[in-house]
Formats: C-alpha cells, structure tokens, sequence
C-alpha cells in the first residue's frame, strides 16, 4: 500500500466521462436493462427562463398593478363545436391518469380547477367518477390504449383531447409498472392484476392524417358536436404535425414540449426525443399563421410550465392557453420534504432515502411508492394525501400564476392576457432568441432569422 | 326520413338526401319518442360514421357499402351492412352486435367493450386489435396482426390468419379453423378444452356460421411479456 502524500493532489475532472454518465454504464452494466423513471427532462435545455418582458416605460403606458381590470378569460373550441370551453384563466391542468395518480389526487386537481374556473383532464386510464364529480370542467383524453373509453364517459365529458403523443415520449405508448395495477386501475383497464401495463403507441383504429379526420368527425357525430376537440402532440416536427391537425379539424391543438412529464418511461425517451417547449411553441404559432387559422384553432401549450411568467411568455409568444402537469403535482406536494395528515406535517425524507432518492430530486413516480401520496396505488400511501389541504394548495397555486400572468400583463399595458405579443419580449440568450425568433436582448438580431 | 308503415314502426333514412349528421342526430335525440324499431339507411355509398354512438334496442340496416366507423361504440342495437366496410367497423363496441355481410377492412371491433361483431366475409389487418371483451366472429379469413394486444374476448376466424395473429396478447382468445400462417409475439397455440368447443360453439351459433368446433385451435397469450424481462433480448 502506498503511503499518504501531504502534496496536494489535483484530480482532474472528466467531463466525457463525468459522474453522471459513470452511474448510468454502472447501472447498465448491472441490469443490462434501461432506466424507466417519471416526470420530465431533466437536462438543460432554453425555456421561457431565457426570455424577458419589455415592460412599459415612456414609450408604452402601463396599467395599473392592483385596480385596472386585466381581463383573464380563455374560450377553447370555437371552431366547429356547439359548446366551446369557457374558463376563468388561461392555464389548464394537464391530462394525467387515475392509475399514475391516487383517485384522491385526481380529486384535488379538479377540485383546484374548479374553483379557479379552469379545466382538468383525465388520463390513460379512463374517466373516475371523483373526477368527473369534482372536475366542473373536464376534458377526456382518447389515447392510442383507449383503456376505460366509453361512450357514456364521453358525453359527460365537456370537452375530447385526441392524444396522439406526448412531450415526455412523443412516438410511445405510457407505461405503468405492475405495482400501480391495483384492482380497480385493472379493472378500469381492463387487465390482469399486477402485470407491468404497456400502452399502445399508436391508435387502434386510425393511422395517418387522413384517417384522423375522420376519427375526429366520429367523435363529433357522437356527441352531436356540441364539444370541442383537441388534437394533443408531443413536439417534434410541430409545423408539419399542427398543420395536420387543424387540416384533420381539431378546434384546438394542444404541443407539449420535451419537458412535459409522464408517470413512467424510459429515461433515454424523456431526455432524447423531441424539442424544447419553446421552439415547439414557436413552431406551432407559425403553423397557425402560414395556414392563417390564428385565432379560429386555439393553441395550447404545455411542458415545463412552472410560473406566471412562463404563463404570460407563452401567451405573449402566441399560446392562447397553457396546460400544467407536473407543476400541479409539485403544489399538491410532489418532492416536497413533509406531507400533510391528521392535520400535522409529516416528515418524508426517510421514505425518499428508502426509494434512493431525496425531496427535491424524486422522479419515482414509476415505482408506486410515492412518499407523498400522490403517485401511487397503495392505500396507506394514499392516505398521506389530505385531499381538502392539497386541493388548497393548488388552487393557491393557480391563483399565484394568474396574479403574476396579470402583473406583467398590466405593466406591458394590456387589458386583456390575451393582447400580450412578441413585440414585449426579449431573448437572454442566442438559443432562446433562435427557437422563439425574438431578437437577442439589445439587438434585432433573430439568429437564423433572414439570412443572419 | 321516411315512415315505411304504420305498423312495423320502421323508418327509412336515404343519404343521398339525408346528411349523416342529420341520421345520427336523429338515432339519438328522436327515435325514442318516435317509437321506430327499425331504422333502414340506403345509398350509404361508402360514407363515415354512419349509425355512431347509438344506445337504443333497435335494429339498424345499411343496405350498400359503407365506410368508416360503422356502428362506432354500439350499445343495443343490432345493425347489419348490407355491403363492405372500410376501417374499424364496430370500434369500442359496448354491447348489441354489428354485421357485416361482406368484406370488412382493416381494425374491425377495435378496442371493443362488449357485444358481437360478425364480419361474413374477410377482415383485413388487425381485426380485434385492442379488443377489450367483445366477441367478434369472422367468417372468412383475416389479415395479419389480428387481435394485436387484445386484452379480453373471443376472436373467431373461420378462414385463415395471416401473419402475426395475437401479437402482445393479453387475455383475449383466439379460435381459428383454418391456416395460421404466423403468430405474433407471446401468442402461442394452445389444446382446445370441452370449454373451449363450447365458447366456439356458442359464438358459431350466434354469428349463423354452421362450423364444427372441433375444426378450431385455439391461440392464446404465452404470458411471457406481462412482466418486464431483460433477458428476452428485445427477440420475441
């Protein structure tokens, strides 16, 4: 053995071959199997963050921050349905399944979004009656499983999501591991008991954007047209895919951008497939442009939506509405260190370390063993959600988001969220001023932008 | 719409001068009070959507070809295509039955509930795909990738199967009499029990086939891909 040496030493750092990619070929090479995991991309990449608003100063007149009116109100679907959605707010709760969340979580989200007066949506797992119950707006998914559909669901529903991918896995199925197919999600699903559940990719009844129409007329024949239907894509090639939505009939397009989160996939799915929300975004506004359909399809953007400012960036950028997922969990205590019962704070972090993770870093959502009781199918777990506390707390949430949405509206000046545009941003960076075409902070430069 | 008699509570819808939308919007607002049992649909001339989303004890007969969706997400009633279908005929079926007197093409009875659909002719390509408990009975033959990931009820194929047959089964049941030209991964061939014969049977009898069951074999799902496994190599 060689003796202790009281030089310094450097140790030089590997950035090939940094700690990171060390775990994963040790994982690798141990399981010789690939990471599934839950939520979204984790990896760096430009967001709304990157992005700045010009607010008013001698050259624009701004509203008032507390007394003048700044108009929040969003309507969805008035292309060709009877019965276009009207919510309170431009911000939506993203579809996320009974199955990957508790029944009790699903409850507090529609409970939030009820009295926020926005919508909620069901997942790849069918319709509850506590959602549908406490849900005064609920859009239902048709995903490519078409677990749990049925017509009688359908027709209660207020508004049809037509999912054709995601953000987090645009071109896969879902997935849920066998210990999240308690008996009832079996029974919703139609499935054996603890088997480990893969979604169909595709739809088992259409392919391709001719059929899609017609998928969509069907869906509008059965509910006499009276709902709106969205079409929702994961963001790939967006100009292409929104183009065939609107061409297939969509009232709405729904883009969920690379961050948006899943309850499962595999790990190299969330962080190498798709592109970043914002570019998605910008894509899809000039798809609706080129085709001159702005304003009769809504655009809803989803995919790391975090905060009011992202909320007023995607709209100022042309979004007319946003969709969150795993921010709403976040508020109803996703990775947070305590949760709530028997109205006391209870200490998590035990239960973290013993799935190998720690608040604040969980993505487990796939194992079923949530600390927080949000993400799981075992009843004691379940029981760590305080349904009435969570659904408070995302209401507070949403609240938040709109008062921060309306502050930056009233200081660009605008009456309405709706009236922000590009012109009131700027880019912090050559990628973000790239993907979102907005000039780089202090210049007119648009990388990329005519012939620059 | 027309009123064929007085006495067999029947009427007649001609899509020729009636638009689709108008036929549906009438099987579900206006044929409870209208007390018509029977709904005839002429010149249907391969449109969509045709009899969608109906939830009433009646019959329903298309005379001529037909497209899409025909009967999508039946509940009660029985309609009867006087003709070819396009794709998913029958999709989401709940309950009641659809019948195709002659070809149908690809995704008959996808992902349906409940029910029974009967395809006399050919079915084309993923026949039964998804199939989440209905029943459906094939006269003829069906195309590859028939009842792909069928999670629950009976696919009878009377003809033969193309390639890929019960690819990713779960817990559906595949009956086939004539030849399997391939199964799809985790389907295997299985014995047929007394139980087996009677299923066959009974579904014979329902859909008019006159077959001897014990012509059948029966496919069913290996199992081997209901849990997560490394060691299939990514080769099923």
């Amino acid at each position: 053995m060689s003796k202790p040496t009281d030089k310094p030493v450097y140790i030089e750092p590997n950035y090939t071959y940094g700690d990171a990619t060390l775990h994963y070929i040790q994982q690798a090479a141990e399981h010789g199997l690939y990471e599934i995991r839950g939520l979204g991309a984790k990896r760096r990449v430009p967001t709304f963050d990157d992005l700045t608003f010009l607010t008013a100063s001698a050259s624009r007149y701004p509203l008032e921050g507390y007394r003048e009116k700044c108009e929040t109100k969003t309507v969805l679907g008035t292309r060709f349905a009877k019965k276009p959605i009207e919510l309170g707010i431009p911000i939506t709760i993203a579809g996320m399944s009974f199955g990957a969340l508790t029944a009790q979580a699903k409850d507090a989200l529609g409970r939030a979004a009820g009295e926020m007066g926005t919508s909620t949506t069901t997942g790849d797992g069918g319709m509850t009656p506590e959602e549908r119950r406490s849900s005064k707006t609920l859009v239902y998914q048709c995903l490519p499983s078409r677990y749990g559909f049925n017509p009688d669901d359908l027709r209660q529903a207020d508004a049809i999501e037509l999912v054709v991918g995601q953000g987090a896995k645009p071109g896969g199925g879902g997935m849920l591991l066998g210990q999240k197919i308690s008996p009832r999600v079996a029974g919703m699903r139609t499935l054996p008991e603890g088997i480990d559940q893969r979604s169909a990719c595709r739809h088992p009844d259409w392919t391709g954007s001719d059929d899609l129409a017609i998928k969509l007329s069907e869906l509008r024949e059965l509910t006499d047209w009276q709902l709106p239907v969205y079409v929702k894509i994961g963001a790939t090639r967006v100009k292409n895919d929104v183009k065939l939505a609107v061409a297939a009939g969509a009232d709405v397009v729904v883009v969920d951008g690379m961050q948006g989160g899943t309850a499962a996939t595999q790990q190299v799915f969330i962080e190498h497939a798709g592109i970043p929300t914002l570019a998605a975004l910008r894509q899809a506004v000039e798809a609706l442009e080129e085709i001159d359909m702005v304003g009769e399809v809504q655009l809803v953007i989803s995919g790391g939506i975090r905060s009011g400012a992202d909320v007023a960036k995607a709209l100022a950028m042309g979004a007319d509405a946003v969709s969150i997922g795993q921010a709403a969990m976040m508020a109803l205590g996703c990775n947070a260190r305590h949760y709530h019962m028997d109205g006391q704070l209870v200490d998590a972090t035990a239960d973290y370390a013993a799935i190998g993770t720690a608040p604040g870093y969980c993505h487990h959502c796939h194992t079923g063993l949530c600390p927080v009781g949000i993400a799981t199918q075992t009843p004691e777990l379940e029981k760590r959600l305080d349904v009435d506390w969570g659904a408070r707390r995302v209401k507070n949430y949403l609240q938040t988001l709109t008062m921060e949405l309306t502050t930056l509206a009233r200081a660009c000046g605008k009456s309405n969220v709706h009236n922000l545009e590009r012109e009131d941003l700027a880019a912090l960076t050559i990628e973000a001023a790239a993907m979102a075409k907005i000039p780089l902070a202090g210049t007119e430069w648009i990388p990329g932008h005519d012939g620059c | 719409m027309e009123t064929m008699t007085d006495t067999d509570k029947a009427v007649r819808f001609d899509l020729d001068e009636t638009s689709v939308r108008d036929l549906n919007q009438f099987l579900h607002h206006e044929l409870a009070e209208s007390g018509a049992r029977h709904i005839e649909v002429l010149n249907p001339n391969g449109r969509h959507n045709i009899a969608v989303g109906m939830d009433a004890p009646v019959s329903v007969d298309i005379r001529g070809h037909a497209g899409y969706f025909i009967g999508g997400m039946n509940k009660q009633a029985g309609i009867t295509v006087h003709g070819n279908v396009g794709w998913s005929v029958g999709e989401n079926i709940m309950s009641g039955s659809i019948r195709v007197k002659g070809n149908a093409s690809e995704c008959a009875g996808a992902s349906g509930h409940g029910g029974l659909v009967v395809i006399e002719g050919d079915a084309s390509s993923r026949c039964g795909i998804s199939m989440k408990g209905c029943d459906i009975v094939v006269g003829g033959s069906v195309g590859h990738m028939s009842a792909f990931m069928a999670q629950l009820g009976t696919l009878v194929v009377c003809g033969d199967a193309d390639p890929g047959l019960g690819d990713s089964l779960y817990e559906a049941v595949i009956y086939v009499r004539g030849t399997i030209r391939g199964l799809g991964a985790d389907a295997q061939a299985e014995p047929m029990g007394e139980e087996d014969y009677a299923r066959v049977a009974a579904l014979l009898d329902k859909a008019g086939f006159d077959h001897d069951p014990k012509a059948f074999r029966r496919v069913a799902s290996a199992r081997t891909l209901y849990h997560w496994n490394a060691d299939h190599h990514q080769e099923y």
